[in-house]
């Protein structure tokens, strides 16, 4: 009997409407644990890198992670795995919610899509019986719309629905999978969903997920509520209201915009407004929310109540949870009243609440800047609200100077020329990122922004402070507790951290610390990517529930598994390892690793060459990011190896220098204008 | 503390439902099957679990449901309740194991679900795991007649009822005699 995870796979053909259950091995589980490793297994054995985003063979993959459906508070990701159309490198999306326990329980630990529907379908999973269902009628709906239509239509009010809106009908490049409160938005899989002409995929499970060992199961989720509570009441003192508590960032609830106004940046990651955040602004935001919010709403399992069911006068329900409550305010200009009308447009059509409103500020200023004129936008109204509404339309059904910005920032700029490159300037390879611009480069940022192949800098950076507290007592006191660290050596990494002089950024914390600090950030993501856990419960916030000692543990008595923190740690570093892979394979060297050139105004060259270098090594990585021979022999990768062999990628002799290798970028170069073509 | 009540009385637990402060997140369910799984915590099937959360997130509906007494069949006339300027659907609030719809049955046999307070816990375990307190506890004293017995009972009866429901009488105690021979 397989514990925690069901051990089966379903596969749908959709080129060929086959459909297949196909039982997975064992050793996987306990090399690559589940949800993203698996997944990223599956992509490195499948889809060579020949393979385009929109090509039949391109998988599309929802890994529910390996402890999902099981009591533990939180657990409840769907990780989503293709080849993006944005970035031409994996993407992987988590999706929170109800999607991946109802998957489980329907008896599939992942679900495989491969090939191309001629004509729109949804999937139907009702346990055993698995349906490929015609979905015309479903043509241009929103993505809730659909998900309502769907459960109605199939008497099933219990179901969970994962769909998509016209955006990625019309593969729009950031288009996202919609789930009821949740979404997978980042890197345009949404887009692939589309292409493979999918609309919407129905889950409807009601069978056992076992447990190793129930009870001292039961005692770890016992123990990690104990300390949610705990955490509730101790909430950290010195830090902003939503860095203090668990979950997600809190913007549901927290109403002080001050921070956020004022720091991040308005339009397209262009203007700071210090003063911006008024006394009036506050009341007049303040209860935008409290009246657009009908209820604080949680995901699976879990009590955080990061998201809220959002009903504004005039428009339909609708349900959000983190930062897109003021992407699209900022990105306009204007106010949350707008910003919440707006995104429930954009959630029905199903975008990405962080690419999209930059793509549509970044056309404002290709327009003020004479790069694009007013022809290119015939009959747009005068108002910066409302361009946002036209060019919302126009982006998801493709029409117009709408069919170029839906490739994003990066590919529109290429196509649009007369140097509009420099507008999209808040990319890191291809992939729009927060508006944030800062003033002295943060070595730890440095390095999760340079080398994070998850896009998004929310899913790498946490557990460590953003900045240090200004008294050595606070930052002692901070430690005492600091029951998570891998190693006691972060304390002291902490404690001698200051805010100025010479332990401050950008050469404290110095480059062996630097990397020791962003590896833990990392590995303590991917662990959670792999299980399924919300990085609200673990890796994002300080102090969290979840942590490299009792996740071990968790693993052992959930899926039986012998693990301790060593071998769970090579594990993690296996498929991390394994994504990078994947993406080296695809073209992607060290020149691709750098934040914004202007997302920091004081740049140190040579400090981030050897920040970058450090790094590498830690990783077992040569000078150009790829992983030597002798790295992916040691966490038995060695099929790596010999691709990379093959491919010219490592040199027999010279696996440890590959500065010679950086063919790769042409790869990626090359096939722009291959992929540009207009959506069906 | 159970054991400390006197003959004549017992205490009374009630779970208060809270439907304001309910945010859906069927932790309640996860812990009620997980409870009940053989052996204890062995599995995990909201859908075996005795409690249910009516759950229509665009309609504002958040309805926790602990399972009741199994019926036969389900009622002739029903009510449709308005609450706040929301519409409940029909049978939203009972309790019952019923014909009509899928709650509180076991997903495979479908014989009928009813809470029995996490027997043998210190507190229900739903109630325990609602950390935003959507589901509390309430406990008075009583003053009861021998119910230990009947509730203990209780259990059986409601299985052995719906079977027989289902396959009828003869057959149930046909199946009771060839047992009884095979030991
Ligand atoms: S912490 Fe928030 S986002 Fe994470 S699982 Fe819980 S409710 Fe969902
Ligand atoms: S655990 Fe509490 S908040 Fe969650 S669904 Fe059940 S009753 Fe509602
Ligand atoms: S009290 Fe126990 S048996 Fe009853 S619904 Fe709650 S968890 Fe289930």
């Amino acid at each position: 009997m397989r514990f925690a995870e069901t051990g089966f796979n379903l596969e749908i053909d959709l080129t060929r409407g086959n459909i297949e259950k196909i039982a997975t091995n064992s050793r996987d589980t306990e090399l690559y644990l589940g949800g993203l490793g698996t997944n990223a297994k599956i992509l490195w054995d499948r889809v060579p890198p020949e393979v385009e985003a929109f090509s039949p063979e391109n998988l599309l993959i929802f890994g529910a992670g390996l402890l999902c459906g099981t009591p533990a508070t939180g657990c409840n990701r769907t990780i989503v795995t293709t080849i993006s159309p944005q970035t031409k490198l994996m993407a992987f999306s988590m999706m929170g919610g109800f999607w991946a326990p109802e998957l489980k329980y329907a008896g599939y630990d992942k679900l495989v899509l491969s090939g191309k529907s001629e004509k729109l379908v949804y999937l139907y999973i009702h346990n055993d019986s698995v349906e490929i269902c015609d979905a015309s009628h479903l043509k241009g709906k929103g993505s809730i719309e659909t998900a309502t239509l769907l459960k109605k239509e199939l008497n099933q009010p219990k179901a969970q629905v994962a769909a998509i809106g016209m955006a990625g009908e019309n593969r729009v490049y950031y288009a996202s999978i919609e789930q009821g409160r949740s979404s997978a938005s980042r890197g345009g899989i949404g887009a692939v969903m589309g292409d493979k002409g999918v609309k919407a995929i129905v889950v409807r499970g009601t069978m056992d997920i076992n447990i190793a060992k129930p009870l001292e199961y039961m005692e770890l989720c016992n123990g990690v509520l104990e300390y949610i509570k705990y955490r509730e009441d101790h909430p950290i003192p010195g830090v902003m209201p939503i860095l203090a508590g668990l979950g997600s960032p809190q913007e549901m609830k927290v109403h002080d915009e001050k921070w956020h106004t004022e720091n991040f940046m308005w339009g397209n990651s262009r203007t700071r407004r210090k003063d911006f955040w008024t006394k009036e602004i506050e009341k007049e935001w303040t209860d935008t929310m409290v009246n657009a919010r009908t209820r604080l709403i949680s995901c699976f399992n879990c009590p955080m109540e990061c998201g809220a069911t959002l009903s504004l006068p005039g428009l339909p329900t609708y349900m959000m949870k983190c930062f897109t409550k003021l992407t699209y305010t900022m990105g306009a200009f204007s106010d949350l009243d707008f910003g919440l009308r707006i995104a429930q447009k954009a959630t029905e059509y199903g975008l990405d609440g962080f690419s999209a409103p930059q793509v549509m500020a970044f056309a404002l200023e290709l327009l003020e800047n004479d790069i694009l004129t007013d022809d290119d936008f015939p009959d747009m109204p005068a108002d910066n609200e409302g361009r946002f509404y036209y060019l919302l339309d126009k982006i998801v059904r493709r029409e117009g100077i709408g069919d170029i910005l839906a490739d994003g920032t990066h590919w529109a700029a290429k196509k649009i020329g007369k140097g509009a490159s420099k507008y999209a300037h808040n990319n890191i390879k291809k992939h729009e990122q927060l508006p944030l611009k800062l003033s002295m480069l943060n070595p730890i940022y440095f390095l999760m922004y340079a080398t994070g192949e998850k896009m998004n800098i929310t899913q790498i950076e946490g557990q460590f402070p953003q900045a240090p507290f200004p008294k050595k007592e606070h930052r002692e006191k901070f430690c005492e507790d600091w029951i998570q660290v891998p190693h006691e050596k972060f304390k002291q990494y902490f404690i001698d951290w200051e805010l100025r002089g010479e332990n401050s950024i950008p050469f404290y914390p110095n480059v062996e610390m630097t990397c020791d600090i962003v590896d833990w950030q990392e590995m303590m993501h991917y662990i959670d990517d792999a299980l399924g856990q919300c990085a609200g419960l673990s890796s994002f916030p300080l102090k969290p529930p979840y942590h490299i000692h009792n996740y071990p543990k968790f693993i052992e008595a959930g899926a039986g598994i012998d693990m301790d923190e060593e071998k769970l740690t090579r594990a993690a570093k296996r498929y991390r390892t394994l994504v990078r892979a994947i993406n080296i394979r695809r073209g992607m060297r060290r020149k691709d690793e750098k934040p914004p050139a202007n997302h920091w105004k004081k740049r140190f060259p040579e400090l981030e060459e050897k920040l970058l270098d450090g790094y590498y090594k830690l990783k077992g990585w040569n000078d150009e990011g790829i992983p030597t021979k002798e790295t992916l022999d040691e966490l038995g990768l060695d099929f790596v190896g010999k691709d990379f062999l093959a491919r010219g990628i490592l040199k027999e002799d010279e696996s440890l220098s590959g500065k010679a290798c950086t063919k790769g970028q042409d790869i990626v170069e090359e096939k722009e204008n291959k992929s540009g073509g207009p959506g069906s | 503390m159970d054991n400390q009540v006197d003959q004549t009385s017992k205490i009374i637990k009630t779970i208060k439902i809270d439907i304001d402060k309910c945010n859906g997140c069927r932790a309640c369910e996860v812990i009620c099957s997980a409870f009940h799984a053989m052996p204890k915590y062995s599995s995990n099937n909201p859908a075996r679990s005795r409690i249910r959360v009516i759950r229509e997130p665009l309609r504002d509906v958040y309805v926790p449901v602990l399972a009741g007494e199994y019926t036969v069949s389900e009622c002739a006339g029903r009510d449709k309740y308005t609450i706040d300027g929301k519409q409940y659907e029909e049978c939203a609030f009972c309790r019952a194991s019923c014909p009509s719809r899928e709650e509180f049955k076991e997903p495979d046999s479908g014989l009928p679900l009813k809470c029995d307070m996490c027997e043998g816990e210190d507190e229900p375990l739903c109630v325990k795991w609602c950390l935003v307190d959507a589901l509390t506890i309430e406990e008075r004293q009583e003053k009861v007649e021998d119910l230990e017995q009947s509730l203990a009972l209780e259990d059986l009866e409601i299985g052995l009822e719906s079977l027989a429901d289902k396959f009828g009488m003869d057959k149930i105690m046909d199946v009771l005699v060839r047992m009884n021979e095979k030991e």
